[in-house]
């Protein structure tokens, strides 16, 4: 029975030292970590609210995370920076407010970290996710139609949110409308902006 | 002692002392119908679930060349499919067909028959209903994306009741173990039943109970991922292979001691190599770098395993020809070291520029948990359940295409991504090169993961078919074993070194 009273000891402490190595210390470690004041006097990051916290969980539940990532590596890694992702690595305190981060391991699409710097437009956001390849030909991200209501066509005006498509993407018989998801959605894609500046590496 | 083998295999002709092995016989096929029940409906559901995963695998694969494809439906657009995916088959097939391989091990290591049936039972529909459970909120409803770990967190508590009857079970098994020495085998399977419920638990607490904040919910999140790769499937995996390819040779295994090496390195730095999966990402730096070094460690473990394992092969490569189970197994053995020497090196800063956030790490997980791990459960099932169930095979053929399908499907898959994905990293690490252009140069890839996932589908269903026919027996029971082909007269009888004799 000693024997397997020290196969238990070993196959338990191998794996508890890297739980408190990996997980309990950089948690300790990250801890403190506060949000930095803007020039304009306001605290970044800033913890979703409303309409932007709502697209986030939409984010997480369709599952944009299996394609792109938020994170910027350093400058010597790769070439986000010379894409345009961003001005600087993501720093830990970019996530003190995201519960789960959505940092991503892959890149199907690009970057988002700052895609709200790169494409502050609501419309290209919404002509983006109804039809990818209206505003990215050769996309091969999926399309987000049921984010969106078919409204059937009359003589009269087009309501006012309707999704202005390019004539050869337009459809003769419906106009089409973002529903409160597809906004959020879009409002929360629109908060992606981590140009703020941060001192000192992660 | 080694691993040692005192098994007659499935056509054992009779032996010089038949009285001795008679009470071995009778022994072994008293353990087997112990396991019988609770072992065929692990094995059966986990086949079940595989089918189905499958399924989700090739939509999720056609999405990704032909994205209009079943488009506008929500709970198959691809974010979903792709997780329901990879939950069926990690907590459906996977585990399940683990679970159900490690108990008759267990069993047959200990020299003791299975008990608590219905708490097994228990546990198995358990596990299913959760599953199942889980899946549908994974299409229908919410989930939060946190890889590996997207089952809500009521699945996860199920699961984690349902897996303390298997630690009874198991541990049971062992104690009442027959010889005080413990197999090879047997470590792993002690670890692993262990290892899987903290891993889960802890992982659980981090992350859906929000006890870690930022990003050490991330390294929560990859030191779950990468360990419940290494420290459960891998286990399971390497005890199959330990304890079949010594039986079906009958020869024992090369070396105890290089194998103890093997385990307690796995054991030891393993778990440390998860950061690697966050190389470059907003995390201090010697988070990634704990991970590198640990990974570069693993190749301990690798080459031991890897020099044990052919020393074992070493002269009796041509059973491969004649074996079902010898051929799954050793086909997930040599993947087993090709994997683990691959991800070592991907754990480098330089190569991980390249490999990070593309289809190179996804034909690698493939490598893992398909050529390996789901290779070595095939095999595991071509020897246990005959002996479950006391029926022979119904086909040799089918059984060949099950094989050639998933062996040549991974291939596929596996060449295909690997090439593609390296070429997609060397492309986004040049801004030059425009990002449409690399989707773009990736499709036809894309599409030979759909042909390569494909031919591994229809190897399932060829699976699921026969062990459809064994349970019914439906087919006249067969004369013989299934072997490919019978042996030449001349290598029937194999001397080993403790003087049995053995055949296959």
């Amino acid at each position: 029975m000693n024997r397997t009273f020290s196969l238990l000891i070993g196959v338990v402490l191998t794996v508890a030292a890297s739980f408190v190595g990996l997980v309990l210390i950089p948690d300790w470690q990250l801890d403190p970590l506060e949000p930095v004041e803007a020039p304009d006097g306001t605290l970044r990051p800033q913890a979703p609210t409303g309409t932007v916290a709502e697209g986030r969980d939409i984010y997480s539940q369709l599952g944009c995370i299996y394609c792109h990532s938020q994170q910027v590596r350093p400058p010597d890694f790769g070439s986000d920076h010379d894409r345009g992702w961003g001005t600087r690595q993501t720093h830990p305190l970019d996530h003190i407010h995201d519960e789960p981060p959505l940092l991503g391991t892959m890149r199907t699409g690009p970057d988002l970290a700052n895609i709200a710097v790169r494409q502050p437009s609501r419309s290209w956001h919404h002509l983006h996710l109804f039809n990818p390849i209206i505003t990215s030909p050769g996309s091969n991200m999926p399309p987000y139609r049921f984010l969106y209501e078919a409204v059937p066509r009359t003589d009269g005006a087009p309501p006012e949110n309707a999704l202005d498509f390019p004539p050869e993407f337009d459809d003769p018989d419906h106009w089409w409308v973002p529903t409160d998801r597809a906004e959020a959605l879009v409002d929360y894609l629109l908060s992606l902006d981590h140009t703020y500046s941060i001192e000192g590496d992660p | 002692m080694a691993d040692r083998t005192s098994e007659t295999p499935p056509s054992a002709t009779p032996k010089p002392d038949p009285d001795a092995l008679r009470g071995d016989v009778v022994r072994r096929a008293r353990i087997d119908a112990s396991c019988r029940g609770p072992v065929m409906f692990f094995v059966l559901t986990a086949v079940a679930w595989l089918l189905i995963g499958s399924l989700l695998a090739i939509m999720a694969s056609v999405k990704m060349h032909t994205p209009e494809f079943l488009s506008d439906l929500e709970p198959l657009t691809f974010g979903r499919v792709r997780t329901a995916h990879l939950n069926t088959v990690i907590y459906g097939w996977s585990s399940l067909v683990g679970i159900g391989v490690l108990l008759w091990l267990q069993a047959r290591l200990s020299r003791s028959t299975l008990r608590f049936h219905k708490l097994l039972y228990a546990v198995g529909i358990l596990w299913n209903l959760a599953i199942a459970a889980g899946t549908w909120a994974l299409l229908f409803s919410h989930f939060d994306s946190v890889e590996w770990l997207e089952f809500p967190v009521w699945t996860a508590a199920l699961l984690g009741v349902g897996f303390v009857g298997v630690m009874v079970v198991s541990l049971d098994l062992f104690r009442r173990r027959s010889k005080h020495h413990i197999f090879v085998s047997q470590w792993y399977l002690f670890g692993a039943v262990f290892w899987f419920p903290i891993l889960y638990v802890l992982a659980n607490l981090m992350i859906h109970l929000g006890m870690a904040t930022g990003v050490a919910m991330a390294t929560a999140n990859w030191w779950f991922a990468h360990n419940v790769l290494g420290i459960w499937f891998t286990p399971i995996g390497l005890a199959a292979a330990y304890y079949f390819i010594p039986k079906v040779l009958g020869r024992p295994i090369h070396s105890y001691y290089l194998s103890l090496l093997g385990f307690w390195t796995l054991a030891l730095f393993y778990n440390w190599a998860g950061t690697h999966h966050l190389i470059g990402g907003p995390l201090p730096v010697w988070l990634t770098t704990v991970g590198t070094v640990a990974s570069m460690m693993m190749f301990i473990p690798v080459i031991t395993v890897a020099i044990n394992h052919h020393m074992t092969m070493v002269g009796h490569f041509e059973k491969l020809r004649y074996s079902p189970t010898l051929r799954f197994i050793v086909f997930g053995a040599m993947s087993y070291t090709l994997v683990s020497a691959q991800g070592s090196l991907m754990a480098l800063r330089r190569v991980n520029e390249t490999t990070h956030f593309t289809h190179y790490t996804v034909a690698h997980a493939h490598l893992g948990m398909y050529a390996f791990f789901t290779m070595a459960m095939f095999g595991a099932i071509y020897y246990m359940v005959p002996r479950l169930l006391g029926r022979e095979w119904p086909s040799a053929t089918l059984i060949r295409i099950h094989f050639w399908t998933t062996a040549v499907g991974i291939f596929i898959y596996f060449t295909g991504l690997s090439w593609g994905g390296w070429r997609q990293g060397e492309m986004l690490n040049h801004d030059t090169v425009d990002f449409l252009a690399i989707v773009d140069y990736l499709i036809p890839y894309l599409w030979s993961r759909s042909l390569g996932g494909t031919l591994m589908t229809i190897g399932h269903v060829t699976l699921a078919i026969l062990l459809w026919k064994m349970w019914r027996g439906a087919e006249e029971e067969a004369q013989g074993p299934a072997v490919f082909k019978e042996e030449p007269a001349k290598t029937k009888i194999l001397p080993t070194s403790d003087g049995e004799e053995e055949d296959s």
